[in-house]
């Protein structure tokens, strides 16, 4: 009893120390380099809370990073590295434009048909590692980043052939696939605030309800702890590592259409990665691939990536910083045990007195 | 213990104030009004306090503030970004009243974030340097019609197909620098070869190349220009393997409209001249040679097509401090403006490509040359010759 009990607080206890320590050096990091730290944090602070458009752009912001960080951490659950969700978000953000604008249709099915339209998408990229893996022991970690490169330039071939508007750009999706809210907009002061959002909490709920209220969840998990053992319990590994990367597949799609139905409402030719799908896999891992964990550092990091303008223009340090911070939680999270033999000294020294 | 951690506390705390008093008085040094700002006239400030939130800075209409946000290269890109921050410091530095600053966007989603932060600040002129911004820019100034905004190479439409009012349209004239730095590639090459990379395919790098094909063909009718686009502006080992096979096939003095993808096709002339050969490249929107393609004997970069953001949004800030603000207007800098020219490092360009320069240069200018833009158009301007 006592054992579980601290397990969990480990749990919340590791990536709370490590986002201090990440501060903490973030702030030497600057006062090394002759900026002052409180005004830096300050104005990082007031850049996501300081009006309501700051507010409504971070919450825009860790929208489709919910998303990566679910496709991440349902993988992992599985045992599975998805390092694939960059890919997966790509085509579905495409998959889904495509659908926008193709189709006419009232909002109650055209939303709906694009949004599923993205998690196909993603799905089937999350599909094919998947299935190489199940059959042919090929590791998900090479076929996915391979993937990556697939997704990104088919996708620019496609647009730049066949989609084109104007510049970089295909045309805006209908406004019947939209996500685009003029009254998330006009309470956040114009930012780009739409109701994926909403989608996202939703998603978390859904992540949750999968993988630990229904049969098939816990076939996945346990699949995840043991392959061998869940293997003579007569669980399939295979299927389930196909279906774990393909619901994988499908929530990182759903995020890139998170960014093509609603903050962007078009696709672009990428000149190259857009990083949400790489940064979902921080944030996984800070929030320990639990659906609220990832709530909670999908708002640390969108948080941080737009309180980084602010702290540019306000208090002028530049913006890799925060890059480096959140490098920097990463690191601490992943050394864990690091962290971990610290608490445990200084436990063993309280109890020692 | 306790003593000791309220010592630490306190010196933190006073460090600190020490240090945010040094950055206030920074902040101040920019504003002071004293020489009488005889052009302030600007009644496109009145409009700007509407906007509620923190207004910190610059929105009392006293003085003009004129800034801009970066494209990802960020202000150190060698090239277009670090060009428009030139212009604006050199604004700042002549009129001591105004404000200039920049923000960096470290990917495209921070846009629209970026130019909002200063139109929320009240800038009186808010600058987007590149054509990736014109979504958002357009957006943007829709939401603050009181507030004035500049966008560099492109120009934004509105819902009803006219350039918004309160943007200005930055354009620049490349084709017609373009076309001088393909007559001197003419005119130096020794196979009769000559090749061109482009970045992304766009009516904008387009007219590069239109440009300097025409500029090659009218110095010399037999020149072959191979013509390569790396779909990308930002992949050196791209520009690199395209360079690679372009000298492969004989081509020796290649011309880029890449960005960061051109970096590669100077990487490979470097190789290519230390291993004995004699090819050479020439640069884009920079005098390029100032900042790369040494080798060992020299450099490589023939001469550079240069574009002069600096000169555009220094003039453009001018005019919208002293009320002139050109909103809707398409401004187009070329030659006449001196808004695109061959570069000033010229030293491997031969006296008589330079005097065919000049002579060309006049036929531009005068209207006896039409240097095209677009493909068609460079069509009939071949079947002319």
């Amino acid at each position: 009893m006592k054992n579980v009990f601290k397990g969990n607080l480990t749990g919340v206890f590791v990536p709370l120390i490590a986002i201090l320590f990440g501060f903490v050096a973030g702030a030497v990091i600057m006062l090394v380099s002759g900026n002052n730290p409180i005004t830096a944090y300050g104005a990082l602070i007031s850049g996501i809370f300081g009006t309501p458009y700051d507010f409504g752009e971070t919450l825009q912001r860790m929208t489709p990073l919910i998303f990566s960080g679910l496709a991440v951490a349902f993988a992992f659950r599985t045992g599975l590295l998805n390092i694939g969700v960059e890919g997966q978000l790509i085509v579905g953000w495409f998959t889904s434009v495509l659908v926008g604008i193709a189709i006419e249709a009232p909002m109650i099915i055209h939303l709906p048909l694009a949004l599923l339209a993205g998690a196909l998408a993603g799905a089937l990229w999350g599909f094919v590692p998947g299935i190489l893996k199940a059959r042919f022991q090929v590791h998900e970690v090479i076929v996915t980043i391979m993937m990556n490169y697939i997704a990104m330039h088919v996708v620019n071939h496609f647009i730049r052939n066949y989609m084109i508007e104007s510049g970089q750009r295909t045309a805006f999706v209908n406004d019947s696939a939209s996500l685009s809210s003029e009254f998330l907009t006009n309470i956040t002061n114009f930012s780009r605030l739409h109701w994926g959002f909403l989608v996202a909490v939703i998603a978390c709920v859904i992540m949750w309800f999968i993988l630990w209220k229904t049969k098939k969840g816990f076939e996945l998990r346990s699949v995840g702890y043991n392959k061998h053992a869940s293997s003579y319990a007569g669980m399939s590994v295979n299927m389930n590592i196909i279906l774990s990367m393909s619901v994988s597949g499908a929530f990182a799609g759903v995020g890139g259409a998170m960014l093509g139905l609603g903050t962007y409402n078009y696709a672009n030719i990428l000149p190259s990665f857009t990083n949400y799908g790489f940064d979902g896999i921080a944030v996984a891992l800070l929030g320990s691939s639990t659906s609220i964990g990832i709530f909670l550092s999908a708002f640390l990091f969108g948080g941080l990536k737009q309180g980084a303008n602010n702290m540019q223009s306000q208090a002028g340090v530049a913006p890799e910083l925060v890059e480096i911070i959140i490098a920097l939680i990463i690191f601490f999270v992943a050394s864990s045990y690091l962290i971990r033999w610290i608490y445990s000294r200084f436990q063993s020294k309280k109890e020692g007195k | 213990m306790k003593k000791r951690m309220m010592m630490v506390v306190s010196s933190v705390l006073a460090a600190g104030t020490l240090l945010a008093a040094c950055g206030e008085n920074n902040d101040d040094t920019t504003p002071i009004n004293e020489n009488g700002n005889n052009n302030n006239e600007v009644t496109e400030n009145e409009g700007n306090n509407e906007n509620e939130g923190n207004n910190e800075a610059t929105g009392d209409g006293e003085a003009f503030s004129s800034k801009m946000v970066t494209d990802v290269g960020g202000v150190d890109d060698r090239s277009f970004n670090e060009s428009a921050w030139a212009g604006l410091t050199m604004f700042g530095e002549d009129y001591p009243e105004a404000e200039v600053d920049y923000i960096q966007s470290s990917d495209a989603s921070d846009y629209a974030p970026n130019l909002n932060d200063l139109a929320r600040q009240g800038t009186d002129l808010t600058f987007a340097i590149g054509f990736l911004m014109e979504d958002d820019i357009r957006t943007i100034a829709q939401q603050n019609e009181d507030q004035n905004f500049a966008i560099v190479d492109t120009v934004v439409m509105g819902d009803d197909d006219q350039p918004v009012s309160n943007i200005a349209n930055i354009t620049f004239a490349e084709h017609e620098g373009s076309f001088l730095v393909g007559a001197v590639a003419a005119m130096h090459s020794e196979t009769d070869q000559i090749g061109f990379i482009g970045g992304v395919e766009s009516p904008l790098i387009k007219k590069f190349e239109n440009g300097f094909k025409a500029g090659a063909k009218y110095a010399n009718p037999d020149i072959e220009i191979t013509v390569q686009y790396a779909q990308d502006f930002n992949d050196a080992s791209r520009g690199q393997q395209i360079a690679d096979t372009m000298y492969g096939n004989g081509a020796d003095i290649i011309y880029h409209a890449a960005g960061g993808t051109g970096n590669g096709l100077f990487t490979e002339a470097i190789d290519r001249n230390e291993g004995g050969e004699n090819v050479w490249a020439i640069g884009v929107d920079q005098d390029q040679a100032l900042t790369e393609g040494e080798w060992s004997e020299g450099n490589v970069i023939l001469t550079s097509m240069v574009k002069r953001v600096d000169q555009s949004v220094y003039q453009v800030s001018e005019d919208t401090m002293n009320g002139n603000f050109p909103g809707g207007e398409i401004l187009e800098f070329g030659l006449e403006d001196q808004g695109v020219g061959i570069a000033e490092t010229r030293d491997n360009v031969s006296d008589e490509a330079l005097e065919a320069v000049e002579e060309y240069e006049a036929m531009i200018l005068n209207g006896e040359i039409e240097v095209p833009q677009t493909d068609d158009e460079y069509e009939d301007f071949e079947g002319s010759l």
